[in-house]
């Protein structure tokens, strides 16, 4: 069934009978060319491209819980591809492309909006390094705009400007930037995956890889043994605890990161905003509250829950750029589980076992991601070959001392 | 979360900077064969469980002593917290010898 405008009018004509659901719900076949392990955002684009660009539709996607329960439904929804290093920033680049096309490529209402994002900078040291930044992404293909305080003070009058320890010298923005609903963006992707025939089979946990020889062959899950030319694991947060099943140790630790929502306001933030003195993003959802988050607690942790003093933490960023939000009360905050890597970038790539394949190590990068890391996983599946943008992004450049750090603070997961 | 120092008592972990495994205390010997193997699993490789983790806290605004904090990472229960340099000395190790 195709969504369109005409089709809400005739249904609601009609008395809306004839939506049917969005996917089926199969039952697990004997085997699959390819098992995709995790129905989030992730797994899910990777279902969607395989089946739709690639050609290959004898998938299985096999979810612990239920679709898009895990990290797509509770990030901050930013989307932006204002990255850095060669090995990154054209990866990303991909993904804003694809989220440009992409309800009319699933043909579903994401909501994606590009508000823009702006990354406020504080000294002149600082500037010279956003500078540097945006040639960067210009060499990619992406946007970015350099502003001025004079610039920010007529667009965005409610900032601390004047703040004594942090004042604002300017922003680098990249316009293309914004948001997007993160659950739409799952439920498109499902939709437009089983349209293809893809299984999605939820309440379906995996317990344990068939290896045979250096080869895997299959799933063992709780509905059963399932066999596949191609093991896809998709399954950030938890990649540790999946891989140690196939005897895998990984460079990757797991934090946990909270965010949080406002009470609803009239519309005050137009786009997204970062802090560049301390770690704090905000955005404004459609639905008015202010969507805000901050640095990870800093420890392993697998509990889906954070600590008070990086509630402090994040709430202080927020008042020492905007004030003017400080008696907004508190509606929400949650916590989500990170796959932290070693030098705060993802990997997509084969592993030692043939016909096992890995996806993970998105640290607190993972939404934005979304399209690309679907897409170039789905190429590597397809082809056994990895996407161009995505030839860095390999499981053992720690070994090769390729590592793609962002920030240059070495191997130590919780300061990425 | 409050970690009992074994010093100083109940202290708001808030004060202390957390490094990670606690099998950082067990640096591989840099003359073994396979040393740049072991130096690799060292330095990036995690087994990152869920459930008991021993990990090394430093109390940087007290005490300046590092422990080895035993805690859940699914329930963040601290059921073990010892000064780090007594650990070493139990495996066998002293400070600025070879051993």
């Amino acid at each position: 069934m195709t969504y369109s405008a005409f089709r809400i009018l005739k249904e609601g004509l009609t008395g809306n009978k004839g939506w049917t659901p969005a996917w089926r719900d199969p039952d697990p076949q004997e085997g699959y060319d390819v098992v995709v392990v995790g129905g989030g955002g992730h797994g899910l684009s990777t279902a969607y491209y395989l089946s739709n660009k690639f050609g290959v539709r004898n998938v299985a996607v096999v979810e612990k819980g239920w679709l898009g329960g895990g990290n797509i439904g509770r990030n901050t929804t930013i989307i932006r591809s204002n990255y850095m290093l060669p090995g990154n920033e054209p990866f990303y680049e991909l993904s804003m492309k694809l989220w440009e096309g992409l309800e009319q490529d699933t043909n579903y209402n994401s909501m994606v909006s590009q508000r823009s994002i702006l990354n406020l900078f504080h000294t002149d040291g600082q500037r010279d390094a956003f500078v540097r930044r945006a040639n960067s992404m210009f060499l990619a293909g992406a946007d970015a705009e350099l502003a001025d305080a004079a610039q920010l003070r007529k667009e965005l009058p409610f900032l601390d400007f004047d703040n004594a320890r942090f004042p604002i010298k300017g922003g680098l923005f990249q316009r293309r930037g914004g948001t997007a609903r993160h659950d739409a963006v799952a439920w498109g992707y499902a939709r437009g995956a089983d349209m293809q025939g893809v299984d999605l089979i939820q309440n379906c946990e995996v317990t344990g890889f068939e290896i045979e020889n250096g080869v895997c062959k299959g799933v063992q899950t709780t509905r059963g043994a399932i066999k596949a030319k191609k093991v896809a694991v998709c399954v950030a947060g938890s990649s540790s605890r999946v891989m140690a099943m196939a005897g895998m140790r990984l460079p990757i630790e797991s934090h946990v990161l909270q965010a949080f929502v406002s009470e609803g306001l009239k519309p005050v933030i137009p786009g997204v905003i970062t802090f560049g003195a301390g770690h704090f993003y905000i955005s404004q959802s459609d639905k008015g509250g202010l969507v805000f988050g901050g640095d990870i607690d800093g420890y392993n942790s697998y509990a889906q829950r954070g600590n008070l003093p990086v509630v402090e933490d994040v709430c202080e960023g927020g008042m020492a750029i905007m004030p003017m939000i400080g008696r907004a009360r508190l509606l929400r905050s949650w916590g989500g589980i990170m796959d932290m890597s070693m030098d705060g970038s993802p990997f997509i790539d084969k592993t030692h076992i043939d016909g096992l394949y890995f996806n993970g190590g998105w640290c607190y990068g993972g939404f934005k991601a979304t399209p690309a890391s679907g897409y170039c996983y789905a190429h590597l599946l397809a082809t056994d070959e990895p996407h161009e943008v995505a030839t860095e992004l390999r499981l053992d450049r720690f070994k090769r001392g390729h590592m793609i750090d962002e920030k240059g603070s070495g191997n130590q997961p919780n300061l990425h | 979360m409050i970690i009992e120092h074994p010093l100083l008592g109940p202290r708001d972990a808030a004060e202390f900077v957390y490094l990670g495994d606690a099998s950082l205390l067990d640096r591989p010997d840099w003359q073994a064969e396979d040393a740049a193997e072991r130096f690799y699993e060292y330095g990036y490789l995690r087994d990152n469980p869920a459930g008991q983790h021993q990990e090394l806290w430093y109390h940087e605004q007290g005490d300046r002593s590092w422990l080895v904090v035993t805690r859940n990472t699914v329930s963040h229960e601290i059921t073990k917290v010892e000064l780090a340099r007594d650990v070493a000395r139990e495996r066998g190790r002293a400070r600025g010898r070879d051993t």
